[in-house]
């Protein structure tokens, strides 16, 4: 038996701010046809993962229930499901939004964190290491990409669009927001 | 001689060079002139930045765009990441005047401007497109004889609603591209079916995400494939890296071979596996590279 949804939890307010994000609001149009979750190659692994169930939820206005449920991490985006869609739903970015919205929230998981931490102070969310500078030399390459990892000059004008878009903020750790 | 700017994006320069080496190559024997996108960063990763943050995605990823503007030629990508993200941010910011402006302003803080004007390319649909198979042919000088599984990945071909390259979910054109080197593309179950690595998950859930890999690769060896053959550097090390944690957390070796498309060209245009990076993976395949030299049979 699933569990009794009551209404006195819900957010009445929160699947408009899904809705913001264009064809989100399709959702009102699922059908339950499951044609997204029958072919997810993540909710092949994970069960648990069920994108179909995660927009019901949104449209319910499911808000802290969603937001906080560890599986909303799992899409790989692979948009199959947003592509099979029989309605339009625009499932992939709908769950995008769906994150935005956790994430400027508050909810973000630490391995996230570190990767935005990482682009901050070099970049590149992968970062040049020294088993690929060899393999670098080894083809011919100059040991450094030229990229921002060879330009001082660029990668100050990333940290600084960082700084005032506030992303610096948002994936800063707690206690130094 | 056709200019294009090259991006590099993460994972190539900073994981698999032998990629970004395959590719000035490959191209430079195409006639195809590659500039550096001199200061570009990450593009920044869809599924990631484009998550936590949708102007942090756009203003990122439109200064990349500027350095190409300025130079005034279209980008060439080789990674699905890279492709996707910049062309979302390149045709919303080319729609969308209102954003267009806003993302201007906080471009102007750093003394730059989004024109609009370029666009964005990817490595095999590029070639597809604008040299084609027939050409491509021409250009072969060591026909390989290998049977390839051609893993597409998701985001050269979806969402469909940005990316018109025809179907989704039997595309041909990489394919075709693959054969035009000689090899046999082999048919494998769920051929579309996406390496686990996007979005986020990778970093996320890494475990469950290898379970998508894992299955992938059961389904090329099942089909006898020599090597998969991939048009992304993210794919490429969850295939490649992607079985040395298999065999780490679930006990379990693959040992296939994971090529990049300009790899697989190089070879087929007389580079060594040496010049082109293919030594330098992270799964062993020594044997797979005897093989080449042994006059690619």
């Amino acid at each position: 038996m699933s569990d009794v949804i009551k209404t006195s939890n819900l957010n009445p307010t929160f699947r408009q701010e899904v809705f913001e994000e264009p064809g989100a609001e399709k959702i009102t149009l699922c059908f339950n046809c499951t044609g997204c979750t029958s072919g997810c190659p993540m909710a092949e692994q994970e069960p648990e993962y069920n994108i179909r169930k995660f927009l019901r939820m949104a449209n319910l206005g499911m808000k802290d229930e969603l937001l906080n449920s560890p599986y909303i991490w799992y899409c790989t985006t692979c948009y199959k499901c947003q592509e099979r869609c029989p309605q339009g739903v625009q499932n992939v970015d709908a769950l995008l939004k769906i994150r935005t919205i956790a994430v400027h929230d508050g909810i973000m998981l630490g391995p996230h964190k570190k990767v935005g931490q990482i682009v901050i102070k070099l970049g590149h969310a992968v970062p040049i290491n020294d088993d690929t500078k060899e393999k670098r030399k080894k083809l011919g390459l100059d040991e450094l990409p030229p990229t921002v990892h060879r330009f001082a000059d660029a990668m100050d004008e990333v940290r600084k669009l960082m700084q005032i878009v506030g992303f610096d903020k948002i994936v800063a750790e707690e206690g130094e927001k | 001689m056709t200019k294009l700017s090259f991006f590099l994006g993460c994972i190539a320069p900073n994981r698999y060079p032998g990629i970004e080496a395959s590719t000035k190559k490959t191209l430079n024997k195409l006639g195809i002139e590659l500039e550096d996108l001199e200061g570009a960063s990450c593009c920044p990763a869809p599924g990631v930045f484009r998550s936590f943050d949708k102007t942090t995605w756009l203003a990122l990823a439109s200064r990349n765009i500027t350095l190409s503007e300025v130079m005034g030629d279209d980008i060439l990508t080789v990674c699905n990441g890279c492709f996707g993200s910049l062309t979302d941010a390149n045709n919303v910011l080319k729609e969308d005047a209102e954003l267009k402006a806003e993302v201007n302003k906080i471009l102007a803080q750093i003394g730059k401007e989004f024109k609009g004007t370029q666009d964005v390319r990817h490595i095999v649909e590029y070639l597809y497109q604008e040299v084609g198979p027939e050409k491509i042919k021409e250009a072969v000088t060591n026909p390989l004889d290998l049977r390839v599984a051609v893993h597409y990945g998701c985001h050269m071909v979806k969402p469909s609603k940005e990316r018109h390259l025809g179907s989704v979910e039997k595309p041909t054109f990489f394919d075709e591209l693959v054969e035009a080197t000689g090899a046999t593309s082999v048919d494998y179950e769920d051929k579309m079916a996406c390496c686990g690595a996007g979005g986020g998950a990778r970093t996320a859930v890494i475990d469950t995400t290898l379970k998508l890999v894992d299955k992938k690769l059961d389904n090329i060896e099942a089909a006898n494939a020599d090597c998969v053959v991939d048009a992304c550097p993210f794919c490429h090390l969850q295939f490649d890296v992607g079985q040395t944690e298999i065999k780490k957390k679930f006990e379990k070796e693959h040992g296939m071979p994971v090529l990049h498309y300009s790899q697989l060209l190089g070879l087929a245009m007389g580079f060594t596996p040496e010049e082109l990076g293919i030594d330098q993976n992270f799964v062993e395949n020594s044997k797979f590279i005897e093989r080449i030299r042994g006059g690619v049979k």
